[in-house]
């Protein structure tokens, strides 16, 4: 269990509300987010339309016409939100990366930047335990925690041409999945065939915020098979039991 | 037969919108929903729809129809031209378009978008719980174009009688775009609170459904331009690295990793949406208590909008001023609207 952290309550005009624990990047602080934001959706609050967990903070959307700002605090400051990790609901999931050179287009240049081979480089990424931090930029956008100290870079100071889908990219010591393809000053160091958003599958997003990823890496022709396969509709991730 | 709304021409960003689609923005979701919710509501209450009916949302570029059946609708917001046949009409109306006629809106000398819905709304398809068109992702459809068939919720007899939609809300109205400070607003230096709200603010070019960026005196930041992300609300004024504003609209990422000094109020947010690149606005700052009254306030008028009955070829110019001479037009709401 962690060490309790008292919040900051910070307005975000007349219709949301920000829950912050902190203003780094830290799985307590982050502990703290994943529970409060769990003890809402337990014990809704009349008003409550949406919350958004980040980093560091849980963004509350409400009504305005049903509640206001210091009613929420009020009510939030009644909820039991001592972070738990070992009763939470996080899942791990299996994801199947590939590294091969024809879909990562700047490992050469990560190699060289941080005096690391690139299968030094593929193995540090591979092998980390992450966890699912935030969703942001685009549908599916997944921030990862959990990257290596080694494998810190920091972001391009200008963005390189767009990465495709489903790249694996690190910069400023985080990881991140793509979604769509966009411009980015951060390095693609490898690919996925998972679609970490597909509005065509019933489950449009598999894995919630707080959930843990690990990496399993794959050739180039499975990683072309089973791109195959998500095009199709599959899932592709696994999840561990 | 489904009725629909045939497309004759499409500005483009001319989309679906309605009031927004929720619930997703924690898997890094837009929003979405108008520009404009003040006229985007008005023109659906007019014709006693839902607060979100599916509504075509016609960028500057402007917007051309015609229909197979008699159909009920309403446009209005942003002082856009609209004519039928070529005749002009009022900025904000409701009407009844009949086979034959083309309906056609323009930009007029103010204002960047308006609101076209038809009774009942527009039954294009829902995607994650919304009709809303996010062009960046791709989610709730394609931009509407030259040629589409929007299909039309069956309507039950069309009314028949043009009137004039009573809104002067959606008039130009040049007083500063009110906002509150947060959440981020401890991160900038006094001279930049100063600035914010005593220097005027010019729209740039690139604005667009997502963020309207601003330019005026930089604004400082005290601790840096960088933050770990956090939440964004429709509104929010985040100061990048240039010292520069820009206020995340409605098709804004839920995400973000820049300060932000404060909030544009909702009541005010359709005002500053139909401004148009190179007009200017200033920044007055609120409080809580004011920025709920006036949303509160603005809610009640749209809820309480009336017509006024137009008879047939004359402009609504025409008409008040008969009304003005000699009391010929009916001033009453019309017992059919709600």
């Amino acid at each position: 269990m962690s060490e309790d952290i008292a919040p900051r309550f910070l307005p975000a005009g007349e219709s949301a509300l920000v829950v912050e624990y902190g203003r780094a990047i830290d799985p307590t602080i982050h502990d703290h987010v994943l529970a409060l934001d769990a003890a809402i959706a337990a014990a809704p609050i009349n008003g409550i339309i949406e919350t958004v967990p980040t980093y560091r903070s849980l963004m509350i959307h409400f009504d305005p016409r049903a509640t206001t700002p210091e009613a929420l605090i009020e009510m939030l400051g009644g909820l039991d939100v001592t972070p738990q990790r070992d009763a939470g609901k996080a899942r791990r999931w299996r994801i199947p990366v590939c590294y091969d050179p024809a879909l990562a287009e700047d490992l050469a240049e990560v190699s060289s930047a941080l005096h690391l081979s690139r299968e030094r480089i593929a193995a540090l990424h591979a092998d980390a335990l992450y966890r699912v931090y935030m969703y942001g930029f685009a549908p599916g956008f997944t921030f990862l925690g959990g990257l290596p100290d080694e494998l810190a870079i920091s972001r391009r100071a200008t963005p390189r041409p767009p990465a495709p889908e489903g790249a694996l990219l690190i910069a400023g010591g985080q990881a991140l999945i793509t979604t769509f393809a966009m411009p980015t000053g951060w390095y693609v160091i490898g690919q996925t065939p998972v679609r970490m958003f597909d509005s065509a599958r019933a489950q449009a997003f598999f894995a919630d915020v707080g959930d843990a990823v690990r990496f399993e890496r794959i050739d180039l022709a499975t990683f072309e098979s089973l791109r195959r396969d998500a095009a199709a509709g599959a899932l592709i991730a696994h999840e561990e039991v | 037969m489904a009725a629909h709304l045939k497309v004759i021409r499409a500005g483009p960003g001319t989309t679906i919108q309605d009031s927004g689609r929720f619930h997703w923005q924690r898997f890094g979701v837009t929003p979405s929903g108008p520009m404009d919710w003040a006229a985007f509501r008005t023109v659906n209450q007019v014709l006693g729809n839902a607060q979100d009916a599916g509504t075509i949302e016609i960028s500057i570029g402007g917007f051309e129809a015609e229909t197979e059946v008699p159909l009920d609708l309403a446009f209005g917001g942003g002082g856009f031209l609209w004519t039928r046949d070529g005749k002009a009409l009022s900025s904000a109306m409701r009407i009844t378009l009949r086979p034959g006629e083309r309906l056609a809106g323009k930009p007029g000398s103010r204002g960047a978008w308006a609101y076209l819905s038809v009774k009942g709304g527009f039954d294009t398809p829902i995607e994650m719980g919304s009709r809303s068109t996010h062009l960046r992702s791709g989610i709730g459809g394609r931009m509407i174009q030259a040629g589409d068939n929007l299909p039309v919720f069956p309507q039950s007899g069309a009314a028949g009688r043009d009137a004039r939609v009573e809104a002067p809300w959606l008039d130009r109205d040049a007083r500063p775009i009110r906002m509150l400070l947060g959440p981020q607003d401890d991160y900038f230096t006094a001279d930049a609170h100063t600035l914010l709200f005593s220097e005027a603010f010019t729209l740039m070019a690139s604005a667009d459904r997502m963020a309207y960026r601003l330019n005026g005196p930089k604004i400082e930041h005290a601790l840096g331009f960088n933050i770990v992300s956090d939440g964004i609300a429709l509104g929010a004024i985040q100061i990048g690295g240039d010292g520069q504003p820009l206020v995340l609209m409605a098709d804004h990422q839920p995400t973000g990793g820049y300060p932000k000094i404060g909030s544009v109020i909702k009541a005010d947010i359709g005002r500053l949406a139909q401004m148009r690149p190179g007009e200017t606005c200033r920044f007055a700052l609120c409080s809580m208590a004011e920025a709920r009254a006036a949303l509160f306030t603005l809610e009640d008028k749209i809820a309480a909008v009336t017509t006024r009955a137009a008879a047939a070829g004359f402009s609504s110019e025409i008409l008040r001023t008969l009304n003005l001479i000699d009391g010929v037009v009916d001033t009453r709401p019309d017992p059919l609207d709600q």
